[in-house]
């Protein structure tokens, strides 16, 4: 029997208190007004007050309410037919296409993987953007944000990699996207010819702010079923930051301390639960997340980037438009590197970093007005090759010839004693004098 | 005991449960309690009693739960089951074997299921140490089995007072874990029967030793920036504070590979569960070069990740202690790493927002620094009843928000510990692995541990210290050639600045994912460092800056591809004569 009451007794931020009976922690109910009616979740029970979080806000929202209880938590529709749709923040269609009622629902938010169930990951994805696949190649299974002030092309950089990866399902969940925004995502897609096996749960930036809240576990729920079933699944997210703000907006609504910025002490936690659902399957498929953090004020410190940073597996800096070659990192590089890639990948990625570092320091000592040394001439030298044949976005290459490349460019700059690799490499693979 | 207080639920916010008992029902603080959820029972851990309101933390997700579930209580505080057969072992925060854990779906754990930590039924050859008639205190051993490769004492309970008589002892033979082994009783008559596993509460500490010893001894990690320069001692502390990203995980994870203790705890807390998985997939695999055998039969993980519930973290820290002190009764070196505590910490902190405490900084609890000291107070070198001795040492990395170390749980930790490997962000970006920034790190035990270590050579000590000094100058030139370029410092500047960043290339930094280079034995950085020393103290004589340039990067040059060649191989003798002649030498030593 599905109760209904009429007594909401409190409205404070977006949570509403109720007093019912027989309510179970998570539950969802909808909150019937005037010609409106919105999802809510219970948060919280306290003796006979039941506190619900309202996902489309509690703007207009009226005591005399309807709130009827569900006797179920949030739950979404899965099944093949979800491919080449787009759903919004709480799972309606919003491309014109039929409502999915016959598919069997699951829970989103689900428990963790038993990590004893995971395996290491060993799959490298190209994406022919040689800042990330020579000096910090993604993995199968690894969760990466992009770390972004705002005004940084990371969209498109997010859109670029989620087409040429080659997954078997790309599912977009767009937090606070700017219109805009969605629609070029879906123009790449469709251009590209991978509409058929994306997915889109799109929240825009004009939807209510608790919605937000949904859109990464109504993701990554679809992608856990698919990579049970064995599909390699490809995740995107954009904007985390948007998700933690809407988790701060519930924290102060319910009274929590913040421990920084306002936002809740919590907030680790509760990244962690999205991005930890990043796995590699063993005997099935696998999920891999690339998400977009931007950064308020170009604040790498500021709390979201920096418990991001703590849980994902490295993180691109997406800064005047190039990948930060000292920054950037991918933390399962090791894995691939030199196993899965050619042997001298290694060699020539640290070597390579450590000399741009390096020449870093020579352009800045020249732009105090020093003296330039033979050797200064160099590195000013490589510094430029470097840019041009790595750094710069625009510059669409494979590995192995990247690597190439990489070799030609320290033998033109340097020579094998003053660029730090192991004899045998130089030995094999320096480039030869004409 | 049939007569359990019990109670029903009255609030639930998050993690954190309210249970409202009978008036007049006894109920203990850290009593674990099961909390009954649609055919569930989700264990939980009293935390606050007020009046007949007992507030709890559930170890589990509280989803689904209603007013008026009911509540058990257990009338026992939350405890480990300690024993042979915890080898080898991937435990969950609160000791569940994640192993035999059913998974839905198979992939995903399940709530509510909780196993016995130690296996029941294995059988154990058992051979009595003790006879009837002998005195015993708690801790001393009874008899023994053997676990691998070394013998496993059996013990008297770890939690008896005064002094206890053995009345029974079995003879040699093959035992259960839960079969009683022996019988004592005390003076007062009370009799009691001894099995070969027993129970402890985790957030005690074990002091059934004789005493506790200054540390004085080192434990090699292998690692040679913490060896040399900050080296550890057997029974000691350290932390590894740093940003993310820069290094903490693989740090610990090579030192959990190469250190050279008995037994290794690893407690992943609150981090990424794909690292945990690295060392669960690759134990298994890698040979403990001490012994011989697989690296897992050292090992026990606790494993906590952060998307495992966040009361449960604060156990697991709790956990990994406990073992760790129960092996140090058992008189091995047992090594302890907890990555990261800050997560711990932040535990603390969100039950401690949802209690409505009275935040501190940063909104932590009041009662941090506390806290910490008493993690880090449990590590130690202890003399036992038998006048051997154990040791527990504690290494925990910390995780500062924004990477800024004037944080709470950065500088509560430092307070206590006995090193500090601090790692940077500027050394991690230019890949100066491991990043532990020698000019913020300390070891007390450099001081501490002076005789010790400078059986190494007589003037190890001082060679470290005038080495570190280097690593200063260096540094200071460097600075200041930023400012005045090059042409603005003098040779000798120049020359030492030269010289640090050898030591720096080829000694501070260590490449964890190079055969050779990861691990460096203690002969080997013996003669590796002292060689560096020649270097350091040579009197170079250069006649310009473009001569000195020229030479040091030969010689770094040749100490670089010397570190990479294995050890007292054709090509490492091969650079060390290079070098010797390099520095004017016939055969450096
Ligand atoms: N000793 C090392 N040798 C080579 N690479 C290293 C070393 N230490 C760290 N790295 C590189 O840095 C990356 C991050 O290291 P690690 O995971 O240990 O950081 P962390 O400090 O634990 O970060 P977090 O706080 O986010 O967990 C590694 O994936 C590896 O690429
Ligand atoms: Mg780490």
């Amino acid at each position: 029997m599905i109760k209904e009451y009429n007594l909401i007794s409190r409205i404070q931020g977006d949570i509403i208190t109720v007093q019912a009976a027989g309510i179970r922690n998570g539950e969802l109910a909808t909150v019937k007004g005037q010609g409106r009616s919105s999802l809510a979740q219970v948060i919280r029970l306290q003796g006979d007050q039941v506190f619900l979080q309202v996902f489309a806000g509690t703007r207009g929202i009226s005591t005399g309410d309807q709130v009827r209880f569900l006797k179920h938590p949030m739950q979404v529709a899965f099944g093949e037919a979800l491919l080449g749709r787009i759903f919004n923040g709480s799972g309606q269609p919003m491309d014109g296409g039929p409502v999915l009622t016959s598919l069997p629902k699951i829970e989103i938010g689900g428990p963790s993987v038993n990590p004893i169930r995971r395996i290491i990951p060993r799959g490298f994805i190209e994406t022919r953007v040689p800042m990330v696949d020579v000096f910090n190649p993604l993995v199968e299974s690894q969760k990466l944000p992009i770390f972004a002030a705002a005004g940084e092309p990371y969209n498109e950089l997010l859109a670029r990699i989620g087409m040429r990866a080659n997954a078997d399902v790309v599912i977009l969940g767009g937090i606070g996207l700017k219109y805009d925004e969605y629609l070029k995502f879906k123009n790449s897609f469709e251009q590209a010819g991978v509409l058929s096996r994306t997915i889109m749960f799109i929240h825009t930036a004009s939807d209510p702010v608790v919605e937000r809240l949904l859109v990464p576990d109504l993701a990554l729920a679809a992608a856990e079923q698919f990579g049970v079933q064995g599909k390699r699944v490809l995740v995107l997210l954009s904007d985390m930051t948007a998700f933690a703000d809407a988790l701060k907006e519930i924290a102060i609504s319910m009274d929590q301390v913040p421990s920084n910025l306002g936002y809740p002490g919590s907030l680790y936690s509760d990244l962690a639960a999205r991005y930890e659902k990043a796995v590699d399957f063993e005997g099935a498929g696998s999920i891999t997340i690339l998400a977009v953090t931007t950064m308020p004020g170009d604040d790498v410190t500021h709390p979201v980037p920096d418990n991001t940073g703590y849980i994902t597996e490295g993180q691109f800096y997406l800064r005047k438009g190039v990948v930060e070659p000292f920054g950037s990192l991918s933390r399962l590089k090791q894995l691939v590197i030199g196993k899965v890639t050619r042997e001298d990948h290694g060699h020539i990625m640290n070597s390579m970093i450590r000399l741009y570092a390096k020449s870093r320091e020579v352009e800045q000592k020249l732009a105090m007005g020093f003296d330039k040394t033979p050797e200064d001439d160099r590195y000013l030298d490589y510094s430029q090759k470097f840019y041009r044949r790595f750094l710069d976005l625009k510059v669409d290459i494979g590995l192995e010839q990247a690597l190439d490349l990489g070799w030609q460019t320290l033998a033109e700059c340097f020579s094998p004693d003053e660029v730090g690799i192991k004899q045998e490499m130089i030995d094999k693979y320096w480039p030869q004098k004409k | 005991m049939t007569d359990r207080t019990v109670g029903k639920v009255v609030s639930v916010n998050g993690p954190l449960v309210v249970a409202e008992i009978d008036p007049g029902r006894e109920v203990m603080q850290n009593e674990v309690a099961y909390v009954h959820c649609q055919g569930q029972a989700l264990k939980s851990e009293v935390i606050r009693i007020r009046g007949r309101q007992v507030d709890m933390q559930v170890f589990e997700s509280t989803a689904g739960l209603m007013i008026g579930d009911a509540v058990d209580f257990s009338g026992q505080v939350l405890s480990a089951v300690l024993g042979p057969g915890m080898l080898g072992n991937i435990y969950d925060g609160l000791q569940n074997p994640l192993a035999l854990l059913e998974n839905n779906q198979g992939f995903f754990l399940k709530r509510g299921q909780y196993l016995p930590p130690l296996d029941e039924e294995k059988i154990w050859d058992f051979v009595p140490l003790a006879k009837k008639g002998d005195r015993v205190k708690a801790g001393e051993y009874l008899g023994e089995v053997t676990e691998g490769l070394f013998g496993h004492p059996i013990m008297a309970p770890l939690a008896l007072s005064g002094n206890w008589e053995i009345t029974e002892i079995s003879p040699a033979g093959k035992y259960k874990i839960s079969s009683h082994i022996a019988r004592i009783k005390n003076q007062d008559g009370q009799e009691i029967n001894v099995a070969m596993k027993q129970e402890w509460p985790v957030k005690q500490p074990m002091r059934a030793y004789r005493e506790r010893l200054l540390p004085d001894k080192q434990l090699l990690t292998q690692c040679r920036l913490i060896d040399i320069f900050f080296p550890l001692a057997e029974g000691g502390t350290a932390c590894i504070p740093g940003p993310f990203g820069a290094g903490k995980t693989v740090l610990q994870q090579i030192i959990s590979r190469y250190a050279e203790a008995d037994i290794v705890i690893i407690v992943a807390c609150g981090e990424r569960a794909g690292e945990v998985v690295e060392t669960i997939r690759e134990f298994p695999q890698l040979e403990d070069p001490q012994t011989g055998r697989s690296l897992m039969d050292r090992t026990v993980i606790i494993c906590n990740t952060s998307s495992m519930p966040v009361a449960a973290r604060e156990a697991s820290i709790y956990t990994g202690l406990t073992l760790g002190e129960y092996y140090r009764q058992l008189g091995l070196k047992v090594l302890l790493l907890a990555d990261s505590t800050s997560r711990w910490a932040q535990a603390l902190r969100e039950s401690s927002a949802r209690l409505e405490e009275i935040p501190g900084e940063e909104a932590f609890p009041a009662y941090l620094e506390s806290r910490i000291a008493a993690v880090y107070e449990r590590a130690g070198v202890v003399k036992l009843h038998n006048e051997s001795t154990g040791s527990l040492t504690m290494i925990g990395s910390v995780s500062p928000a924004g990477g800024n170390f004037e944080e709470p749980v950065t500088q509560n930790t430092l307070k206590v510990v006995g090193a500090f490997h601090g790692l940077s962000r500027s050394r991690s970006d230019q890949r100066r692995y491991p990043a532990i920034d020698p000019l913020i790190s300390w070891s007390l035990y450099l001081r501490q541990m002076e005789d010790f270590l400078n059986l190494r050579h007589p003037e190890w000590v001082e060679r470290v210290k005038q080495t570190h000094k280097l690593m200063a100058d260096g540094h200071a030139v460097r600075q200041m050639m930023l400012v005045v370029g090059e042409e603005g410092i003098s040779l000798p500047d120049l020359v030492s600045y030269q010289k640090s960043e050898i030591v720096d290339a080829t000694c501070l930094q260590q490449d964890s994912f190079d055969p050779v280079d990861r691990a460096t034995s203690r002969q080997r950085q013996i003669e590796d460092f002292l060689l560096l020393t020649e270097m350091v103290r040579h009197q170079f004589d250069f006649e310009n800056k473009q001569q000195a340039r020229d030479q040091m990067t030969r010689l770094q040059n040749l100490f670089f591809q010397m570190k990479y060649s294995p050890y007292q191989g054709e090509k490492y003798t091969g650079y060390r004569r290079e070098i010797g002649r390099m520095l004017g030498k016939e055969e450096a030593r």
